[in-house]
């Protein structure tokens, strides 16, 4: 059986990668796949804390938060639609005609 | 003092019947009168609606009286239904049926009927020549209201109710004066028709304060109450300066209705009327209100002989007064209507002397006369007009033919201004001016017949009406009251003068006008009711013979009034009289028969007479004087109280300057600028802008990018969690 | 019984019903808004038919009363309390019958933001309803200054061209007075331990020395409200100003808010007092009589005139109500009846003119009876009626108040009422001067004038003489049978008139 620390290093990785995504990245659909990077790291995280404690608590919340990623992704990518409808781009320093 | 259940009421159910009628025959000429003018029998039906309404009344009247007599004068009252009842107050719409009522209800509406039949033809031509046609309807509107007004006056069984008959009245007085309102008497647009009107009923309104300060007196002193026996029971036993006081007051009101001095003013001018109205309203009936009001208040009077003498002083100057004036006026009208005004004092005069009998008598045989002189006067006018109109029309008429020059009539308005401007040239013609008239006896002979009785009749010769009831009058000053007595025989010397003058200026001599010349009779439904009204002039004085056996009114009237002197034929006094009578016609004929006017000429008493006649001319600057005393005071007080005092002082000085003004000045000046500018203000403003410098600086922060809020909580994540790992 | 079913309470609140179909009715749909408003005050009026059909005239007593407790932390004890009786029924009934009257005068008058007009239209009947209504102080005051914010927008939006000005003046004027009454109130309520009017009344045990000031308290926010003089001087501005609608119903109902506020709370609260200020009462009254109507004559704006003779005319309801005896105070309730209907009717009547003229100078009216002679006819009778012709309703209020004021033993001196007899004289004066000036004489510019922008000046439509018949018929009917309005407030005067003998007896 791998070690427990091995997952949540795998996530911690994933998490990072994700974060630094958000951060760096102007694309917005690059911005989401990291968004999506960081929940599956927790995903992870959750899926083997559930294992190792044997409870299904942990796998109960990984299919609430697929569910809940699968909806904010319908959503989000229907929003850059019709961002680029507009804008002709989905460059994220762009979407600021509500800046005071 | 309900009706008891044994006395036989007979018709006097009817009594509400005599305001009722009338009122019917207005409300159909209200609701159908329109329909009615669309045909051509339109104006005969409205006439004649009216005239029956009106005739109804008569019917009933007699009804009434002849209850009366059956049952010996005996008081009948009928309740129609309560009016007003305030704790002690207790007014109701109660009809009095008595021989005094009666007797004036048989006066108003007989005399009231016959001006109604009149009036059909004087309003057909009149409105013509006024060029409104459709003002024809109005006319018998009014009269009919006239009519119940007068009825509820005479046959009210309190003084409120006959206070409401003495208001309405000169409501229908207004309107009937001002029934030509846009225009003057000579039909030219302006506001003397309506000045006039103001004016009447004003000075009736000054009477009537009187009247109201009476009847306050006579509530508080007199029982509590407006009926009339129930006042008169009280007066009994009250003090006699409260019934002076009343009595006076109560003279102020017959002063204003029955035009005396000094509310007299107004009966002139209201000859602005059409003339069925003068003859109706401002000489056979309404002004007579007056006269009944003291007749019906006798056994107040009786009370106080003080106040008798001076409401008999205050008639017997007006008496002489008036005739003064009527000596130097030229408008045919206006000498009547000065005459009603000093006959009018002859009767308040009798009154006031306690010869209630006479005085009623006198009023009696002078509507008839009156009436019928008004009316003549009414048919000359319309005569001379026609004879004006047919020259100025003349050509015209040859021109397009009769049935063209009608339609121009019906077109109103239009056809007005046309007329107006013509006038306008050249003078205007005026048809009530005896200077404009002469010989008219050649063309209307009618009508002189006519004149010539009612002229003898109010000369007071024998055996005419009035010369028994005027020396009934005149007796009875002779025997108590010397001054009284010189007083109104002057005046009646001067009547006869003045109608003497009037008769050969308008009757005789040559024509002064193309217009006199041609001047045209009337037709017979004006001159059928004068007939009538003639007759009665003539035969009116057998009502109240003095001879032992006669003086049936006195009689008659002994029911209501309790003491009635039936006085006999006193040669002297009649002899005086009469001869008097007869020389001031032998004076008129001597100074206006003898050499007839000529055109233009002036009035051949100016020179002898001097200022005196320019005086009678002038009314004696009454009116002026009034003006200066009175309305222009007024009119000046009120603009001032409304423009300087009202106004400017209290609006726009202390509301606006003062007390808007000081809160402005306190919350501008004394807070906003010092105690706040520079005070709470500047403490504000300092927090202020040590805010904004603050936000200016952390303002940055906020980019709106949300990567860096992100980078901003990942920041904060790796603190805590820092936090959490290293403690 | 159900709080919202009670006849009082469903009188007072009901045109609340209209507002909320008001608010949700589409704004650009102008007739639906009218109907709605009319029907809403028909029902009204229907529902004070009701309430009379229950009230019982030889009851002196309140009736028909509604009583909750509602406020009563720390120690008050403030109620709601409804309830009418002889000296409030005929104001509910006038205010429900001119409430309708004054909807209908505005058909084609108020064209702009007609959904707004009649909102604050029915809030203002509540306003009045519930003034007429409360018996409890408190809640008394609450409706007296609830009335001022629809007319203050009834003016201050739909007026003239000085309408804001004009609306300021009101609502600052009628605010200033109603300190003062606060205050009373206030007092009243401590010292008596209950806001209630008919508990204060049976208490009745306020000293002498303070029922002088409640009194004056009271009457500062009365006075200005009547208005008496020398306090009237916000009434022109406000008349000439105000929408015909709003005219209609200031003169009509709101000025008797003042004379009521009299006749409910200073009389029988401060009886004594009352008595001893009788006589400058009267006074004041015979000054603003006078001089109401000599202002009046002076006046060349018809509403500033029919405003200054309202001056004159409550100058009569004041003295007919301090004379303290039963034909004075019912000659007062009943004038103001009165002043209602014929005010009333001469404003709405002015309104119909000025909406074809635009003009309210007398100098350039004249002769306008010979092309309207429907119009004529009724502003003559309206006009008598104003001067107290005999016949017509004014002259049996000013009659019975005169008498009244002739014999009154507080006021003690025949002269008031010598003197405001002159009035009725001078009333002759302005009214036949402003009928003769209209209607009389030659065509005035105005016709002319008018004949160039369209088709002239017409005479009264359906609407209009529908508008104004029921005025006339209750100008004729009090004019010639007033006992069934009289039957309504006798057993109540009475009483008071008692409780006012037993007042002078204690004082003597």
């Amino acid at each position: 059986m791998v070690p427990i620390n091995y997952y949540i290093i795998l996530s911690a990785i994933l998490f990072t990668l994700g974060a630094l995504g958000v951060l760096v990245r102007r694309n917005a659909l690059i911005i989401f796949m990291s968004v999506e990077l960081m929940l599956n790291a927790a995903n992870l995280a959750m899926v083997a804390f559930s294992s190792v404690l044997k409870s299904f608590s942990g796998q109960i919340f990984v299919f609430f938060v697929i569910a809940v990623a699968a909806a904010e992704v319908a959503v989000g990518l229907a929003l850059i639609v019709e961002i680029f409808k507009s804008k002709r781009s989905i460059d994220v320093d762009q979407m600021n005609s509500m800046k005071g | 003092m309900q009706l008891s259940e044994a006395v036989n009421t007979g018709f006097a159910f009817l009594a509400p019947w005599l305001v009722f009628s009338p009122l019917i025959g207005l409300l159909i000429n209200l609701l159908a009168g329109d329909w009615f003018m669309r045909h051509a029998w339109g104006e005969k039906a409205v006439g004649a609606v009216a005239s029956l309404a009106s005739g109804a009344a008569f019917v009933i009247s007699v009804l009434l009286a002849y209850t009366v007599s059956a049952s010996h004068g005996e008081v009948i009252r009928w309740k129609l239904a309560e009016w007003i009842h305030i704790g002690t107050l207790n007014l109701d719409w109660t009809f009095r049926v008595d021989s005094l009522s009666t007797t004036m209800m048989l006066v108003v509406s007989g005399v009231g009927t016959l001006i109604h039949i009149y009036a059909i033809g004087y309003m057909h031509e009149d409105v013509r020549f006024k060029n409104d046609v459709g003002r024809f309807r109005r006319f018998f509107l009014f009269l009919n209201l006239f009519i119940a007004m007068m009825m509820i006056l005479v046959s009210g069984d309190s003084y409120l109710m006959l206070f409401v008959g003495w208001e309405g009245v000169g409501l229908c007085s207004f309107l009937l004066i001002g029934f030509w309102y846009e225009l003057d008497t000579l039909g030219r647009p302006s506001w003397a028709n309506s000045n006039a009107a103001k004016k009447a009923f004003i000075t009736n309104r000054v009477g009537d304060f009187g009247f109201l300060i009476a009847a306050f007196l006579m509530f508080w002193h007199l029982g509590n109450s407006f009926q009339f026996d129930q006042v008169f029971e009280a007066a009994k036993t009250a003090p006699p300066g409260i019934i002076v006081a009343i009595t006076l007051f109560m003279l102020i009101g017959v002063a204003g209705k029955s035009a005396q001095i000094p509310l007299y003013v107004w009966l002139p001018d209201a000859m602005a009327g059409p003339t069925p109205v003068s003859a109706l309203i401002h000489a056979a009936t309404m002004v007579t209100a007056g006269v009944y009001l003291v007749t019906r208040s006798a056994e107040l009077y009786m009370l106080v002989p003080n106040a008798q003498y001076i409401v008999a002083l205050t008639g017997a100057i007006t008496a002489l007064f008036a005739a003064t004036i009527a000596v130097g006026q030229y408008d045919i009208k206006k000498v009547l209507a000065y005459s009603t005004i000093s006959q009018l004092g002859f009767m308040v005069a009798a009154v006031g002397m306690g010869a209630f009998a006479a005085g009623m008598f006198h009023l009696i045989t002078h509507a008839f006369f009156k009436a019928l002189l008004f009316l003549s006067a009414g048919s000359v006018i319309l005569g001379v007009e026609r004879g004006h109109h047919h020259l100025a029309h003349g050509q015209h008429k040859e021109k397009h033919g009769k049935g063209k020059v009608k339609h121009a009539f019906r077109k109103g308005g239009v056809k007005k201004e046309e007329r107006v401007q013509e006038d306008h040239g050249q003078e205007v013609f005026d048809p009530g001016d005896m200077r404009n008239m002469g010989g008219l006896r050649k063309t209307m002979p009618v009508t002189f017949w006519l004149y010539i009785i009612g002229t003898l009749a109010l000369a007071g010769i024998v055996p005419f009406a009035g010369f028994w009831s005027k020396d009934e009058i005149l007796l009875d000053a002779s025997l108590h009251f010397p001054v009284i007595y010189i007083l109104l025989s002057v005046a009646a010397f001067l009547t006869a003068f003045y109608m003497g003058r009037q008769i050969w200026m308008v009757f005789f001599g040559e024509a002064r006008s193309a217009a006199a010349a041609h001047a045209e009779e009337s037709p017979k439904v004006m001159t059928v009711p004068l007939m009538v009204l003639a007759v009665l002039s003539v035969l009116g004085g057998a009502l109240n013979l003095p001879f032992e056996g006669f003086h049936n009114l006195g009689h008659w009237l002994e029911y209501t009034l309790h003491e009635v002197e039936g006085l006999p034929l006193d040669y002297q006094v009649a002899g005086i009289s009469t001869v008097l009578a007869l020389l001031a016609l032998v004076a008129a004929w001597f100074i206006y028969g003898r050499n007839p006017l000529k055109t233009g000429q002036i009035d051949p008493l100016k020179r002898p007479l001097g200022f005196l006649f320019t005086g009678m001319e002038n009314k004696w600057f009454v009116d002026e004087i009034y003006q200066a005393l009175i309305l222009t005071p007024y009119e000046k007080i009120s603009q001032f109280l409304a423009d300087v005092i009202d106004w400017r002082f209290w609006h726009d000085w202390f509301h606006e300057k003062v007390i808007a003004g000081t809160y402005n000045w306190v919350s501008e000046i004394a807070l906003n600028r010092y105690a706040d500018q520079k005070g709470i203000d500047a403490f504000a403003n300092g927090l202020g802008s040590v805010t904004q410098w603050l936000s200016a600086a952390a303002r940055k922060v906020q980019n709106g990018f949300v990567r860096s809020y992100a980078l901003s909580v990942l920041f904060g994540v790796v603190l805590i969690l820092g936090y959490l790992i290293l403690k | 019984m159900n709080f919202f079913l009670q006849p009082l309470t469903l009188l007072t609140f009901f045109p609340l019903v209209g507002v909320l179909v008001l608010l949700f009715s589409p704004s650009d749909r102008k007739d639906v808004l009218r109907w709605v408003a009319l029907g809403t005050s028909l029902a009204v009026f229907a529902l004070s038919l009701w309430v009379l059909s229950m009230f019982n005239a030889s009851n002196p007593d309140l009736q028909l009363t509604a009583q909750y407790d509602w406020i009563t932390v720390a120690g008050w004890n403030i109620q709601y309390y409804l309830g009418v009786d002889g000296l409030s029924i005929l104001l509910v009934l006038l205010t429900a019958f001119l409430t309708p009257i004054s909807i209908l005068s505005t058909w084609t008058a108020v064209e702009d933001r007609v959904k707004d007009f009649m909102v604050f239209f029915l809030l203002l009947e509540v306003g009045m309803m519930g003034v007429f209504l409360a018996q409890d102080l408190f809640l008394f005051y609450i409706f007296w200054e609830f009335t001022l914010v629809p007319m203050y927008f009834l003016i201050g939006i739909w007026g003239g061209s000085r309408r804001i000005y004009a609306a300021i003046k009101f609502f600052l004027y009628t605010m200033a007075g109603s300190i003062l009454m606060l205050l009373a109130i206030l007092w009243l309520g401590i010292y008596g331990g209950t806001f209630s009017v008919p508990e204060l009344i049976a208490q009745g045990n306020i000293p002498a020395s303070v029922q002088i000031w409640l009194f004056l308290g009271f009457a500062a926010s009365f006075a200005i409200k009547v208005p008496m003089w020398p306090l009237h001087s916000w009434l022109p501005d406000a008349h000439v100003e105000a929408p015909t609608a709003g005219s209609i119903i200031l003169a009509g109902v709101l000025l008797k808010m003042g004379t009521y506020g009299f006749l409910r709370f200073n009389i029988p609260l401060f009886p004594q007092a009352a008595i001893q200020a009788a006589p400058w009462i009267a006074l004041l009254a015979t000054i603003g009589i006078i001089y109401g109507a000599a202002v009046s004559y002076a006046q060349g704006d018809v509403k500033k005139l029919v405003a200054y003779s309202s001056v004159s005319h409550l100058g009569f309801v004041m003295l007919g109500m301090f004379a303290l005896n039963s034909q004075g105070m019912q000659g007062a309730i009943l004038q103001m009846i009165n002043h209602g209907l014929s005010t009333g009717a001469l404003f709405l009547l002015v309104g119909m003119i000025y909406e074809q003229t635009h003009t309210r100078e007398l100098k350039v009216y004249g002769g306008l009876w010979k092309i309207t002679p429907i119009f004529g006819s009724i502003m003559l009778i309206v006009a008598l009626s104003s001067m107290g012709l005999p016949g017509l309703n004014g002259f049996v209020g000013e009659f019975a108040i005169l008498l009244g004021a002739f014999g009154s033993q507080a006021i003690g001196n025949a002269w008031y009422a010598a003197i405001s007899a002159l009035g009725v004289i001078m009333a002759a004066v302005y009214i036949l001067y402003m009928f003769q000036k209209m209607f009389l004489g030659p065509q005035g510019s105005i016709v002319d004038e008018v004949k160039q922008h369209g088709h002239g000046i017409r005479d009264l439509n359906w609407r209009e003489i529908i508008t104004v018949a029921p005025l006339l018929l209750f100008i004729f009917w009090i004019g010639l049978y007033p006992k069934p309005f009289f039957a309504l407030m006798a057993p109540t005067v009475d009483k008071l008139v008692a409780a006012l003998q037993t007042a002078a007896l204690a004082m003597h």
